[in-house]
């Protein structure tokens, strides 16, 4: 299973680039609800708690989040998306049972680099 | 015990050797149904010599002899089984791990699916297909009661609006064809036999050909198709985070040499050429393997039933 790597923070964001941030991080840790705390720890540069709480309320405010208390401090989550199945929902299914491979019929399977440049080949399709 | 025994557990070897090219050489839906069947039959013939073999070998041992039957004369036993006792106890061993390997991969593929198709009930709205907020592109069908056809943001951003046909017209195939119980057939029937292995994961590959070709036929244009997946996998690969998928899944049974082209190209090669065309002998030398394999286990049951007749009476007839 892949961890997920936050691309690398850049100097100077503007607000809706930090909330993108924000919003990307507790997607990805979804189910599971992050405090501030964590979500300042995910993004691992050099903001200000009281920065990630802001975008973090922002974001509530616009209905993007759920939160629920934890100890002093909320907890927030995500809110689904509208089809109502997040991503980590699709890949948890993928990710299950070693069983789930054959279970669940794949349009496409992984390639190989090998496979990659034959599959150019046969189909003619420059890099 | 006679030479049809042996046959039986000899009759896989000819099977899986040939499983491949069969795979690549008939059209795919005769390919699945012929390496569905032929992988049950051989795999319930090999169990049952097995089983002979073992019954004929406990029959010696006159505890074992009198708890079945009063009456049965383990010395006739003895004499009349030109089998061996360790070759008899051998394939005691062999079936006893045959029943629990099957048994245990067909309680795990029956919770699978029970789960997969609980999943896709617990799915959002009523249509068939269930669209997921995801930049890696990805799109597989989730069988169930209705099985639903899960494709990613990225996936759609692929691929244009009639490559959009081409996937949903193949993931509706492997729906509507029950292409994972083909598959868990033929898997359940190599957990069985391990050397029946190659006809599980031909299948595989045999039922994506099936889809590929259902949806040439929806779609009217072979290279159309050939194209779709060629482009979505690539798409694939670009999007998808690397060791997404655990290496074990893809390595339950065994992936072909990496040396060789992948299912992905070989799919794309074979749309790329003419559909291919029934071939009655290949058929034909399947299907007298198939007659034959039913003839030797009638002859083992057969050998079987008159060892249990002289043991019963306890006399020698020669």
């Amino acid at each position: 299973m892949s961890v997920y790597e936050p691309t690398p923070p850049k100097r100077g964001r503007g607000k809706g680039e930090l909330e993108a941030e924000v919003l990307d991080t507790l997607h990805h840790a979804a189910p599971k609800a992050l405090s501030p705390g964590e979500v300042k720890d995910v993004l691992g540069d050099d903001l200000a708690y009281s920065t990630v709480v802001t975008a973090l309320s922002r974001l509530y405010a616009k209905g993007l989040l759920k939160r629920s208390p934890r100890g002093r401090a909320f907890a927030y989550a995500p809110i689904a998306d509208e089809s109502g199945l997040a991503a980590h929902e699709m890949r948890k299914v993928l990710e299950g049972r070693p069983d789930r491979e054959a279970v669940l019929t794949r349009f496409v399977d992984d390639l190989s680099d090998d496979d990659e440049q034959l599959l150019r080949k046969l189909l003619d399709i420059g890099d | 015990m006679h030479f049809a025994v042996y046959l039986l557990l000899l009759f896989p070897v000819p099977a899986a050797w040939a499983a491949r090219p069969l795979g690549e050489r008939l059209p795919p839906r005769l390919a699945t149904w012929l390496l569905t069947v032929g992988a049950v039959v051989l795999a319930s013939a090999s169990s049952l010599a097995l089983g002979v073999l073992a019954i004929t070998a406990l029959l010696r041992f006159p505890l074992l002899a009198r708890l079945a039957d009063g009456r049965w004369s383990a010395q006739v036993a003895q004499h009349h089984d030109p089998a061996s006792l360790s070759v008899g106890l051998l394939a005691c061993a062999v079936l006893a791990a045959a029943a629990t390997a099957a048994a245990v991969m067909l309680w795990r593929r029956v919770r699978t699916l029970a789960a997969a198709a609980a999943e896709a009930a617990c799915m959002p709205g009523h249509e068939q297909l269930v669209v997921v907020e995801d930049p890696a592109a990805e799109a597989y069908a989730l069988p169930g009661l209705p099985g639903r056809i899960v494709v990613s943001t990225g996936m759609l951003d692929a691929l244009d609006s009639s490559e959009h046909e081409v996937l949903l017209a193949h993931e509706r195939a492997h729906l509507t064809h029950h292409h994972y119980l083909f598959v868990a057939f033929t898997q359940l029937a190599a957990a069985a036999n391990p050397l029946l292995r190659p006809l599980a994961s031909t299948t595989s590959y045999t039922v994506e050909r099936w889809a590929d070709e259902s949806a040439a036929t929806a779609v009217g244009d072979r290279r159309q198709v050939a194209r779709t997946v060629g482009k979505a996998a690539l798409a694939a690969k670009r999007t998808r985070a690397r060791g997404w998928i655990p290496a074990a899944a893809l390595g339950v049974l065994g992936r072909f040499a990496p040396t060789e082209p992948g299912p992905v190209p070989r799919r794309v090669a074979a749309l790329l050429t003419p559909p291919l065309r029934n071939r009655t002998l290949l058929v034909a030398a399947i299907v007298a393997l198939l007659l034959a394999t039913a003839v030797c286990a009638f002859e083992a049951t057969r050998d079987l039933e008159a060892l249990l007749d002289l043991a019963r009476h306890g006399v020698a007839r020669r």
